[in-house]
């Protein structure tokens, strides 16, 4: 006795046997949705740091003090912080994946990456929410104008 | 003869397939990434998304000297005032501008109904819209670096 071949039916789509969240999905979701955000973030940051005033030429730490002393830049670079490296740090992911085909390498390098992502996470967080525009002691030369009334 | 299979009955411990031999490979005409435009835009969006990354590295941490002191800040952000870093700042906002127009056109891919049928003119509208973006920005710029 033979039994009927039975073939899905071309492009039928594919179930997932695997249960739990399904994060490679929402990786590439994160990868569109930080992307829209990180258009306007980093086109501002470009459009106030390198365009307006004297762009490059005018940064200084008394540049910056006047900016990070104010929540909404503080806030503005966490948000561009956050999204940027994580999007950054999860498409270097996908590049590995590509191209190292051995799971040990693959293993380091993911390892590097999260690591190193952390730190740096950390690292820029404190440094903008424990930034100190007018530092005791500092040269009244280089920092801003408005530290004058302090030190 | 008609591909011959016993099925995954509860009887039959083995299923046999006869399956043709697969044709030869021809260069397909048209595919969303192979060949053309599809390619390239992909091949930059990688090569710009890499550069940009190692950038921000070295940015958070050149930022984090302003946490050492202002001389710190100062004497290591006097570096990207050099007529060299002048022309890296270029490249940067050059790598990122098209990182970020590309970056919307494959969303529109993704999520716009008719995005995939018109990829390849979103593709020049990319090149337009950064063409127009870099020749504002290219000039204000050297004057900030080379002038004064
Ligand atoms: C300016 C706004 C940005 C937009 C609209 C954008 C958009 C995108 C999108 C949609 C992808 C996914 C491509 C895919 O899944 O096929 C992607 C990949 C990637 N992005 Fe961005 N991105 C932006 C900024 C950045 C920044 C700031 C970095 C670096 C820190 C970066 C690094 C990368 C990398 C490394 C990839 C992986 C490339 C690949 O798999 O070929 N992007 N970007
Ligand atoms: C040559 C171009 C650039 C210049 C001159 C520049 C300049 C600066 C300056 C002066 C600051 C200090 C704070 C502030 O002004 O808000 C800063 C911080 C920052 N920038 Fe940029 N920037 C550039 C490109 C970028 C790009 C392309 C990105 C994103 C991929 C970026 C991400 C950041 C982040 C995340 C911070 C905050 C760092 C922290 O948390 O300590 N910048 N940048």
């Amino acid at each position: 006795m033979t039994t009927e071949l039975t073939l899905d039916a071309p492009r039928a789509p594919h179930a997932r046997t695997k249960r739990g969240i399904n994060w490679e999905k929402w990786g590439w979701i994160y990868m569109r949705v930080s992307g829209v955000l990180l258009v306007v973030l980093i086109f501002g940051h470009l459009f106030v740091n390198l365009f307006l005033g004297d762009g490059v030429s005018q940064i200084d730490f008394a540049f910056v003090a006047g900016k990070l002393s104010d929540p909404f830049w503080q806030w503005y670079d966490f948000a561009l912080l956050v999204l940027a490296l994580v999007h950054g740090t999860n498409g270097m992911r996908t590049i590995v994946n590509d191209y190292v085909a051995k799971a040990s390498v693959r293993r380091i390098l993911h390892t590097a990456l999260v690591a190193s992502t952390a730190v740096l996470l950390v690292l820029g967080t404190l440094v903008l929410f424990t930034f100190d525009p007018c530092p005791a002691g500092a040269d009244p030369e280089l920092v801003a104008s408005f530290c004058e009334d302090i030190l | 003869m008609p591909a011959k299979a016993s099925g995954a009955g509860a009887m039959s411990s083995s299923a046999t397939i006869e399956v043709p031999v697969p044709r030869r490979s021809v260069i397909p005409g048209g595919t969303l990434y192979r060949g053309n435009e599809g390619m390239w835009s992909w091949v930059l969006h990688r090569i710009t998304g890499v550069a940009i990354y190692f950038f921000l590295l070295v940015h958070i941490l050149d930022t984090a000297l302003v946490r050492v002191s202002p001389e710190a800040y100062n004497i290591v952000i006097g570096a990207y005032k050099t007529p060299i870093m002048g022309l890296g700042e270029l490249a940067l906002v050059g790598a990122i501008g098209f990182h970020a127009l590309n970056g919307l056109r494959i969303i529109l891919v993704d999520f716009w109904g008719v995005g995939t049928r018109h990829q390849k003119a979103m593709f020049y509208v990319v090149l337009g819209v950064w063409l127009v973006l870099m020749i504002g920005f290219t000039p204000r710029h050297l004057i900030n670096v080379f002038g004064g």
